[in-house]
Parts: C-alpha cells; structure tokens; sequence
C-alpha cells in the first residue's frame, strides 16, 4: 500500500494496520510536552501516576520570567510536578525558551515520532517529519497519564516544489504565499516534497511548518531529507535516524505545483492569513508603530541574523518600537555571541527574553487601540496582539526589520547598501 | 448526562478564532471572569446577554486558532451545545474534551435564525429548528466521542479510572 507522509507515521505508531483518510487511530504518543500556563488551570496536581516520565517534557514559555503572581504560582507547580513524577526533561527560565523550539534544538522531536503538546503550533515538529499538532489542555493532561490518543487520518494535500527561493524570500514569504493562494487547508494534512526541497533550509521548514496551524492544518509534514537528517543528527546524536518520505503513488486530496522562484516577499493583512495576503508592493507604505520579530515561527537564530544584518549601523525610525525575541535560550546565546544582539541593540531595537509574551499579546510588546503592528510572529488575528482596535500586519523577519527602519512597511529589496 | 439539548440560538460568522472567543489578557483571570471577554473582538458584550441553556452557531472554520480551553468559558457562562458548519479540529476536539455538546451542521446558518428554538441531538446527529420546523440530519459523533460528552469530558473519565484524584479546589 502506497501512504502519504501522515498515514505512514500514524500507522506505524497504531499498530501497523492500514490506515485511509477518515479512519480513526489510536497511537503511542512519543512525546508529550507541558507548558508552563497550563499549570494555572489543569489538574496536574490531582494525577495519580503518570504514563513514562521519559516521554514528557516541560517547558517554560509563554509566561517567563512570571508577569504576575498566578503565573508565579503555575511556575511552582510545574517545578513541584516535575520533582513529584521524575521528570528530568524540564527545561525552566534560564534553560527555557518556546516549547517547539527547545523540543527541536534538544533533538526530542525526530522523524516518525509522533507529539502532542497544548499549543497550537505544535504542528512546527513537522519540519523534522513528526506527527505533531497542538491539542486541548485536557488532552495532554491525559496523555500524560496515558501515553496515547486518537487522530482522524487527515486527507492530505501535497506541494511539489520546484525552483530555488529569490534572495530575501523567508519561509514565512512561502507560507504566505499558500495561504494567498490555497486558503483553508481545514482538518487537512499540507505535505512539502520535490526537487525544491534541496533549496528550503530547516530554519524555512520550521516556519512554514509551524504556520501552518494558520490555515487550520492537522499536520503540516516535511520528509526526513539528508537537510532534515543532517539537523537532527547534530541535535540528538545518539539518536537511530532513517530517512522518512511518503510513498510514491501514494493518494492525495490535491497535488500542486509550487515554484519557489515565483514567491516574493509577502504581506499578510490584519485578521487572518486565509486568503487575505499579498506582495508587498500592495501595502508599503502602511505606517507601523510596532514591529515585532520572534515567536516560534521566526525566532530562530536566522531571523535574528537577517535582521541584524539589516539593522547594523542603522537606527529603527524615531516613530516606530522595534522588539525582537529571541526563540529559546541557546538562540539568546548564540546571537550575543555573534554580535546579532548588539546590532540590534545599537539600532534602536529591545530585545526581550526568550517567551511567547508579544505574540499572543500577554506581556511585553502589547499594542494600543489605533495602532499598527508588523510582526513576524505566528498570528495576525484581531485582537491577538493587545487592543481589537490595533491592526497586525504579518511579514517575514527581513520585511520587519526593514519595515522598523523606514517607519512604515517596506520593500527589503529597495533598502540601498543592504545585500542579501 | 442528556446527549440532547434544546435552547435558544446565537449566531457567529466565518473563521470565528479563539483570541476573539478567549482573549490573551483574559487567560490570566479566574475562569469566571474570563469568561465575561468572550468576543471581545467580534461581539463585546455578548456574555452578559447569554442565558444558560443557549446554544451557539458559528459558521466556516469555527474555532481556528489555539488550543486555550475556551469550551469551559462557555460552560461557563450556561452555553449548552454549539453547532457550526465546519469546526476547526483542534477546538472540537478540545469541546468534546470539556464535556461540551458539538455538532457539525453544513448548512446551519440556512436553517437557523438568531433567536430560534434549536434542538440538538449528538447521539443521532439530528438538528431540529423547532421555531421553524426545518431539520437536518448530521453525521452522528463516533461512538467513543460520544462516551467522553456523556461523561462531562476527559476529567471525570481519568477520575472514573482512577488516574486523576477527585478535584480537590476546581
């Protein structure tokens, strides 16, 4: 039997039976990662025992360093449960950064695996071939009692890419220009395969797998290639890894062509991504009073380079807040070490720790009624980012910071003196 | 538990998303209040014009977004099942978890009115507009999902089975 990427990982992970669209299995959960707000409100403390300690992981990020004592408090109950139930994956402030990232960069997320953890952008495992999807609070707490759950098979779209991607294109531009394109991809899985793939990095795999949770995807899957084994390897070098790609003659919802050359930097419009973005050209101009750069889909320490490199010896607009985060601690680190932090720094932009804060508008970079925000991050719904009356426009990292430069966004591309 | 409700119908547009339904700053508020932010975006006062017993109708890819545990601000605040013409699948599942009534319905929004009478069955998937007399008939929830309703959600299950102590504050 022929399988896509999704039913060949779900159905190894179920007991081998054949699995179609539609089928209902039952899997081992490989992974099951707990993040730190959902100790404010879940029933940690009330579990008995726990399914395997080595197949949990807990990390600290959407609310760190606390903002408030009842985070505070969620933060002392993830410690105490991870002392309670010998959790040794427990990667607290200082070793911490956003769930997907830490889990990729620590090599806990491999090829066939199969992970669940309460954010919706769990789907990012997909960069490196995994199962992976955001589920309910509730879910993950039972998981981890458990160690497994159930997934529809999802009928699977797949984009067969060509071409190489034009200097400046971010893998936020090609996500953009799918969602432009395509739309909805609801209950859907989105597979990336062809020749093109040799041209996408991890770092671009990982945004567009990440955002895929945008157009309403199950999964979004890439196959585990020699770019994504080679990643993974240095991540996890003990780890037994083979090559993992669908089959050929495998049966798709939809097959279509994706040229790379064909994408250019693109602009999301405030509200959703779903048939509401555009080239650039469309929307410079558009004055920005925040511009934003982080979160799991772009702040990897790429974006952080870009940026850097397009900031050094400028200064972000007198009439714009320029904030970046980094993704995780090691980003943190490897960027101060490369000067990155301080290009940004002496341009004008703050930098914060590492955490989810500004991107689902919680602490850190909230905007005000009225006000215009370009980000890089996961989200441009109404609301997401501070007052329902601020408008969020979504970019790649590169058309932030140029955006943060010029005050208003920008075409990288027109930026003088600035090469790619 | 009933498997069946019948109350009084809201009704929410397309691509209705969690930040509007459970805002950012509300997930640091007790679940109570939370829950007096519901679509903060696309209908601010809403909360205090629903009645327990109501049901919600949303349209295209309700629910898209995160995984914040927005079916307990509708439990929260009475609502007693909520239809929609296409669920995203994080949230129905995430609904199906809370113990919250969910159906899918293509064409809801043809067959419901604001303000009607709206019965739902999830046990036969069957939608009756009992102000209208329109009815539909939906793919019924699997088996398994429908033990989980039943139950009140994933928690009293894990209680049942002992893996969870009975809430001690919640």
């Amino acid at each position: 039997m022929a399988d896509t990427l999704i039913v060949k990982i779900l159905r190894n992970r179920s007991g081998g039976t054949p699995l179609q669209a539609g089928d209902i299995a039952v899997c081992d959960v490989d992974l099951a990662a707990i993040i730190d707000i959902q100790f404010s409100h879940d029933r940690f403390g009330d579990i008995t025992a726990i399914h395997d300690p080595d197949r949990v992981a807990i990390v600290m990020d959407h609310a760190v360093p606390a903002p408030s004592i009842r985070d505070a408090e969620s933060g002392k109950t993830a410690r105490a449960f991870a002392a309670a139930h010998g959790i040794t994956k427990f990667f607290d402030v200082g070793r911490h950064g956003i769930v997907h990232q830490v889990l990729a960069e620590q090599g806990l997320v491999r090829p066939g695996m199969v992970v669940a953890c309460t954010d919706s952008h769990t789907c990012a495992a997909g960069a490196v071939g995994a199962a992976a999807r955001g589920l309910g609070p509730a879910e993950v707490l039972q998981i981890v009692c458990t160690g497994r759950t159930w997934y529809q098979v999802p009928p699977t779209v797949r984009y067969e890419l060509t071409g190489a991607p034009h200097e400046w294109v971010n893998g936020k531009d090609v996500f953009l220009h799918v969602a432009a394109e395509y739309g909805a991809a609801t209950s859907q899985c989105v597979e990336f395969g062809g020749p093109g793939l040799d041209q996408l990095p991890m770092t671009d795999r990982r945004t567009i797998a990440t955002q895929g949770a945008e157009i309403g995807a199950d999964f979004t899957l890439f196959p585990a290639d020699d770019i994504c084994l080679d990643y993974v390897r240095s991540a996890a070098p003990d780890a037994e890894l083979s090559p993992l790609a669908a089959d050929r003659g495998a049966e798709y919802a939809d097959v279509r062509p994706l040229d790379l050359g064909r994408v250019s930097p693109m602009v999301a419009r405030p509200g959703t991504v779903i048939n509401n973005a555009g080239p650039v050209e469309q929307l410079a101009g558009t004055r920005v009073d925040q511009a934003f750069i982080g979160s799991c889909a772009n702040g990897q320490l790429a974006d952080l380079e870009v940026a850097a490199r397009i900031l050094r010896g400028r200064q972000v607009a007198a009439t714009t807040r320029l904030i970046v985060t980094p993704a995780s601690q090691r980003i943190y680190q490897q960027a101060s070490r490369l000067g990155y932090l301080a290009d940004l720094a002496e341009a004008g932009a703050t930098i914060t720790n590492p955490t989810c804060g500004a991107c689902f508008g919680y602490h850190m970079g909230l905007v005000a009624a009225g006000e215009t925000c370009i980000t890089a991050s996961t989200r441009n719904f109404r609301g997401r980012m501070g007052s329902p009356d601020a408008s969020i426009f979504m970019a790649s990292p590169a058309t932030v910071a140029a955006s943060a430069l010029q005050g208003a966004i920008a075409d990288v591309r027109e930026l003088e003196g600035i090469r790619p | 538990m009933s498997m069946s409700v019948t109350g009084r119908a809201w009704i929410f547009g397309d691509e209705v998303n969690t930040d509007d339904m459970y805002p950012g700053f509300a997930m640091r508020l007790p679940m109570a209040e939370a829950a007096t932010h519901m679509f903060h975006a696309s209908r601010p006062g809403w909360p205090a014009l629903v009645r327990p017993g109501d049901i919600v109708v949303g349209g295209r890819n309700f629910g898209l977004g995160s995984s914040r545990p927005v079916p307990l601000l509708f439990k929260e605040l009475g609502v007693a099942g909520l239809v929609a013409e296409e669920f995203n699948s994080l949230f129905f599942r995430n609904c199906i978890n809370y113990g919250l009534l969910a159906l899918t319905v293509p064409d809801a929004r043809e067959l419901i009115t604001e303000g009607d009478q709206v019965c739902l069955d999830t046990e036969t998937g069957r939608l009756v507009n009992e102000t209208t007399g329109a009815t539909a008939q939906a793919v019924p929830l699997p088996g398994f999902l429908r033990e989980i309703v039943a139950a009140g959600g994933i928690f009293p299950q894990l209680e049942a089975s002992g893996r969870l102590r009975p809430a001690t504050e919640h």
